[in-house]
């Protein structure tokens, strides 16, 4: 098979699966926000013209629809090239970064025309996929950015520059969740990373827990969902950075929310969670036969939708952080935890073999032990130094008539 | 005086009139925020798994605990002989917030009362519901029934005239008997 038809095919495959998936998840996460709410839920919409209901099934079918027929009307007030822009970007972005998403490798019969294995992934070979994947999601700010901005209104605006400090300081503890994970590896590959914890058969959330919290918590606020959603923030800024959008517009910057919940379960569970494995039914090798590839994706898929359930639960379980708590948690808290887990990290790298040796353990089991023992100490420690303590009232004991001329 | 009351005032953080609450300080359970992280998800969890609350309307019917306290459509009453029992006293129309019943009074052909509405119009559109007229009504000639799911095709079709009253109370006495007596004792024993 021409390797262009291949790249094709496996574009062709990505993008459908995602935006279906992205469909249906609007689907999921109103069904769960209504159980939890001891609600049903969407259950009416099934085939048209017809009683059969399909338990709602058709629902994401309708809402595309009525999203495509609404009447594309542009506010007067905006700035039109950045406001057609700003989605267009946002969702190139979000679609981009699962360019180098690995499902696993195949090995296909050498009759079809295949010379080695088909790794499933659009841009198999790309040895920065970390960095890619950082590179095009950083451009996700601009559109949210680009779109409050080009609204010309005040929510929008307000929700855009809320987005803009929420996502630039969430990078920093979203690298440092990151970076330990790389130095384990020794590669930015996310196919190695996978490959590394399914060799050793620890996943990296037992040695590295507290990459795995300040990695979860960033991706959360990345992610831009409860209770990290304050660019949009619907019962203080109406929409946010999309008020103004509608019809099309409108709907890709949504899927483009989706998109980014997908891609931070996909990072969860490749870097933390083993990605395709799991013990005593993937195996461990690079490359395997269709069946067991089939498992494996399949296996991913099992350990992203959960991921994405727990995203979808924590929306109601949690309530929004007041904008200067969020910064709190990421400068005060995430950042200095990201920061130790590296530290902490790099110096196992180094010297963890000599140093678990004498107590007759393996390197991995040690690291464990130091792993939870400093995520830990590092909890017990926040707890008690609470540095996100602070009011959010005016002091008493300050005039404000110095500093406030009328 | 007068400038005193226009004065713009602004009132400042150190004002002394303003008595500020501290928020309380967490305690180190609470500063941990696992107690807290692990209370939203099982209080989620419970409720995920809960039974749903939801009324497949319009199969199922919503089922109301009280009829005689609910405000749903009006009806007019009819006494035991099928007259209407209103008596044009508009003490309904004046107790009405809304301003939404309207009454033209005449003559009445009957011995045992002045007058009896010629026209009784309520608008159900403009009505809030509050049950006033219900509570105003000395005879009980108007009340309110359990019908909740009111709807119409035109604006014109939701004023119901004095028919259209005296059916919606066809179709609901055996439903929602009366709340009380009194306005039927009275027109029931007097001949014409």
């Amino acid at each position: 098979m021409p390797p262009v038809l291949e790249s094709l095919l496996k574009i062709a495959v990505l993008v459908g699966g995602l935006m279906t998936a992205a469909a249906y998840l609007v689907l999921v996460e109103r069904w769960i926000a209504a159980w939890v709410q001891d609600r049903l839920g969407p259950n009416r919409v099934g085939v048209p013209l017809t009683k059969i209901r399909l338990f709602g099934l058709g629902q994401p079918v309708a809402d595309g629809v009525k999203f495509l027929t609404k009447g594309e009307f542009t506010p007067g007030q905006v700035d039109k090239i950045l406001y057609f822009v700003a989605p267009v970007a946002i969702f190139v972005a979000a679609m981009a970064a699962f360019a180098v998403v690995p499902l696993g490798s195949v090995v296909l019969p050498a009759s079809w025309g295949f010379d080695g294995p088909v790794r499933l992934a659009v841009a198999p070979g790309l040895d920065v996929g970390m960095l890619y994947i950082f590179a095009v999601g950083s451009v996700a700010v601009y559109g949210v950015v680009l779109g409050g901005w080009a609204s010309n209104n005040k929510y929008s605006f307000f929700g855009a520059v809320r987005s803009s400090a929420q996502l630039i300081s969430y990078e920093l503890p979203l690298g440092l969740g990151i970076l330990g994970v790389i130095l384990a590896t020794g590669s930015l590959r996310l196919d190695n990373i996978i490959v590394e914890q399914a060799r050793s058969g620890t996943w990296n959330v037992f040695v590295q827990p507290l990459g795995f919290v300040v990695f979860c918590v960033a991706a959360f606020a990345e992610a831009g969902r409860l209770p990290f959603d304050l660019p949009e923030a619907e019962q203080e800024l109406v929409g946010g950075y999309h008020t103004e959008y509608l019809g099309v517009k409108l709907m890709l910057f949504m899927v483009s929310e989706f998109l980014h919940m997908i891609l931070a379960a996909f990072l969860i569970v490749i870097l933390f969670l083993g990605g395709w494995h799991f013990w005593g039914l993937t195996g461990s090798a690079e490359a395997v036969s269709w069946p067991v590839a089939l498992l494996r994706v399949v296996v991913l898929l099992a350990k992203v939708m959960g991921v994405i359930l727990f995203f979808m639960l924590a929306r109601w379980s949690w309530p929004r952080f007041r904008y200067d708590q969020l910064m709190e948690v990421a400068w005060k808290v995430m950042i200095p935890w990201g920061l130790i887990n590296v530290v902490v990290v790099a110096t196992w790298m180094e010297y963890g073999v000599q140093l678990a040796r004498p107590w007759n353990l393996s390197a991995a089991q040690g690291m464990a032990i130091v792993g939870w023992g400093v995520l830990l100490l590092c909890w017990l420690a926040t707890t008690i130094i609470d540095p996100t303590a602070s009011g959010n009232r005016p002091r008493r004991d300050l005039s404000v008539n110095d500093n406030c001329s009328e | 005086m007068l400038t005193h009351a226009t004065q713009r005032t602004t009132m400042k953080s150190d004002d002394r009139n303003i008595n500020w609450v501290q928020e309380p300080r967490l305690g180190l359970a609470g500063r941990s925020y696992l107690l807290l992280f692990v209370q939203g998800l099982t209080t989620t969890l419970r409720h995920f798994f809960s039974r749903k609350k939801t009324v497949q309307s319009p199969e199922q019917r919503h089922e109301i605990p009280d009829p005689s306290i609910y405000r749903g459509v009006h009806r007019l009453n009819r006494d035991q002989r099928g007259r209407v029992k209103c008596v044009a006293c508009f003490l309904c129309a004046t107790a009405c917030p809304a301003n939404c019943i309207d009454i033209v009074a005449a003559e009445s052909p009957w011995t045992d009362r002045e007058k009896y509405p010629q026209s009784f119009t309520i608008d159900e559109l403009r009505c809030i519901f509050c049950g006033m007229c219900e509570e105003a009504c000395p005879v009980d000639a108007i009340e309110l029934t359990s019908l909740y799911d009111l709807s119409g095709k035109s604006r014109e079709e939701m004023v119901f005239d004095k028919e259209k009253l005296l059916s919606v109370y066809d179709r609901t006495k055996d439903a929602k008997p009366m709340r009380t007596s009194r306005g039927e004792g009275r027109g029931a024993g007097d001949g014409e």
